[in-house]
């Protein structure tokens, strides 16, 4: 058999199965979307640009900032975070640094509900950090950890601190030890060479887990959920209620929808600029 | 100087990462069970758990979807890595294999939902199964391929010249060569398929026998704290950690970004 066939043959089940399972019921997704919903929920195949109008909406645009802004705080702090985890973990004794990132990723590979959960033990007014600060006379009374802003961030940068730290890591690896040399050997302070060196030849690194630990906060929903007690919305929870609670289809796939342009979005501006630090990267050498 | 906090900020980390976890085990041998003081060691957290009919049978539906979908999608995976390896790079079939690992989970639920809804299925423990395979193909595929990127293909034109069967060659040279990252992926997809849980709630319909344990795990949390959720923490956590490390071990490099 012809090899070019012989490989078509050998993916022919597994993309029939992502065609079937994944790809089919996309494109039932975006037809959804432009549809009017039933009078008993269901769908009514009727054409519409009504459920993108409604999710332009202030009201739940507005849900769309939130999440936006939530996750770009965590994703900020994930990054502020791990990057001196990752330089630290690349200065390490090379045999040990397999070890040290196999222990950072360790806790993203275990059931995701139980580490959120260990945050509300851990948060909320009879909680172990609250029972310590006032043990320690800190506070007279609980401080309210649980079930607002600061517990969904404080979640999501828990569960997606390991995927920056590993990207960083990666891209610190790939730096070549001899630009560094190079910089402090022509009298650069250490701050200099960092800003002005290895930052800038380090961001595609930043920028892949960053778009990573976005992507994967504006879209959650068990973190929002869980520790925002409910209280705020994010636009997962959203899609939850439409399909579950309301049972607006057409508008929760409109609003499914409109979370994959952003992703989508997000990740073509990050490949772009990718391709482009990689292109002056060759221009420079 | 510079050195030193480095090291004291990555020893925060991992006291970050880990705390919580933790946290969950020496509670859930603590005889209260609550945060409040050590009461003394004490098992019966562990022992609830065993006689709660709806988590055993939880645990077993979970075992169900895991070692099926695994199975499915490593045979359906593995395959796709060979024939991806084997010709020009394309980037519309790479976007393709990468989609299940970042759609968001509630958007393939949903996804999901309405498709069998639209075919008028049944729901239960065999569509959660359907479902999972979908991103555990795309896992097991991404940690086979790294393997075979480092994989000798002049072995299997030796084996051809020498007279062997594309089959043959197959079950004698390429899979013991990449039996390694074959079964790296296979447990990573069975990780991920005992842990996922948003596809699993959408796509189990409305019968209680398709409970799997992160759904009710999710449905305990949501009640409220209680102490059998450290219990079973700490023993899912012990067995994913498990499974991490011996993959880890067979696979050197698979792991994403090493």
């Amino acid at each position: 058999m012809p090899n070019r066939l012989k490989s078509w043959a050998l993916m022919l089940p597994g993309l029939g199965w992502l065609v079937v399972f994944m790809v089919v019921p996309c494109v039932l997704l975006l037809a959804y979307s432009f549809f009017e919903r039933g009078v008993y929920g269901g769908i009514d195949y009727v054409f519409t640009w009504g459920n993108f109008e409604r999710a332009a909406d202030p009201l739940y645009a507005s849900i769309f900032a939130t999440s936006a802004r939530i996750a770009l705080t965590a994703t900020a702090i994930a990054v502020v975070i791990a990057y001196p985890a990752a330089y630290a973990i690349s200065r390490a004794p090379v045999r040990r640094q397999t070890a040290l990132l196999v222990l950072v990723m360790l806790p993203f590979w275990s059931n995701y509900l139980i580490r959120t959960y260990a945050w509300i033990v851990l948060l909320n007014r009879e909680g172990l950090i609250n029972r310590a600060l006032s043990a320690l006379g800190l506070v007279d009374q609980p401080v309210p950890m649980l079930y607002n802003e600061f517990a969904v961030v404080t979640g999501l940068v828990y569960n997606y601190l390991p995927f920056v730290i590993l990207t960083v890591y990666s891209s610190i690896q790939r730096l070549n030890p001899e630009v560094l040399e190079a910089s402090e050997d022509l009298g650069a302070p250490a701050w200099k060479t960092f800003h002005r060196v290895m930052l800038p030849l380090t961001l595609p690194g930043v920028a892949a887990g960053a778009v990573f630990v976005f992507v994967l906060s504006i879209g959650n929903f068990i973190t929002p959920d869980l520790l925002g007690g409910g209280r705020f919305q994010m636009v997962g929870n959203l899609i939850y209620d439409q399909y579950l609670s309301a049972r607006d289809w057409p508008f929760g796939s409109a609003l499914a929808m409109a979370l994959i342009a952003v992703m989508l979005l997000l990740l073509f501006a990050q490949a772009l600029a990718v391709k482009r630090a990689e292109e002056k990267g060759v221009q420079d050498a | 100087m510079r050195n030193l906090a480095l090291g004291l900020h990555l020893r925060l980390v991992y006291l970050f990462l880990y705390g919580p976890i933790l946290v969950l085990m020496v509670l859930s041998l603590n005889r209260a069970g609550m945060p409040t003081a050590w009461t003394g060691l004490s098992f019966k957290w562990y022992a609830r758990l065993a006689e709660s009919g709806p988590i055993v049978q939880s645990a077993l539906n979970t075992l169900i979807v895991g070692v099926s979908s695994t199975v499915i999608a490593t045979v359906l995976g593995t395959l796709l890595a060979l024939g991806v390896e084997n010709r020009r790079r394309s980037g519309a079939l790479d976007a393709m294999l990468f989609a299940p690992m970042i759609i968001p989970d509630i958007v393939l639920a949903i996804a999901l939902l309405s498709f069998y809804t639209a075919l008028e299925w049944t729901l239960g423990l065999y569509s959660i199964i359907l479902s999972h395979v979908v991103f555990n193909i795309a896992f097991v595929c991404a940690v086979v391929r790294t393997r075979l990127r480092s994989f000798d293909y002049s072995i299997v034109e030796a084996s051809a010249d020498l007279g062997a069967t594309d089959l043959t060659t197959f079950r004698r040279v390429t899979l013991p060569v990449i039996f390694p990252g074959v079964l790296a992926g296979a447990l990573l997809a069975f990780t991920l398929s005992i842990d996922e849980f948003i596809i699993a709630y959408f796509t189990a319909g409305a019968g209680q026998g398709s409970t799997t344990l992160p759904m009710q795990i999710y449905a305990m949390i949501r009640f409220g704290v209680t102490p059998e959720i450290n219990a079973m923490a700490t023993i899912i956590m012990g067995v994913s950690f498990a499974l991490v490390l011996v993959s880890q071990r067979l696979n050197k490099g698979a792991m994403p970004g090493q």
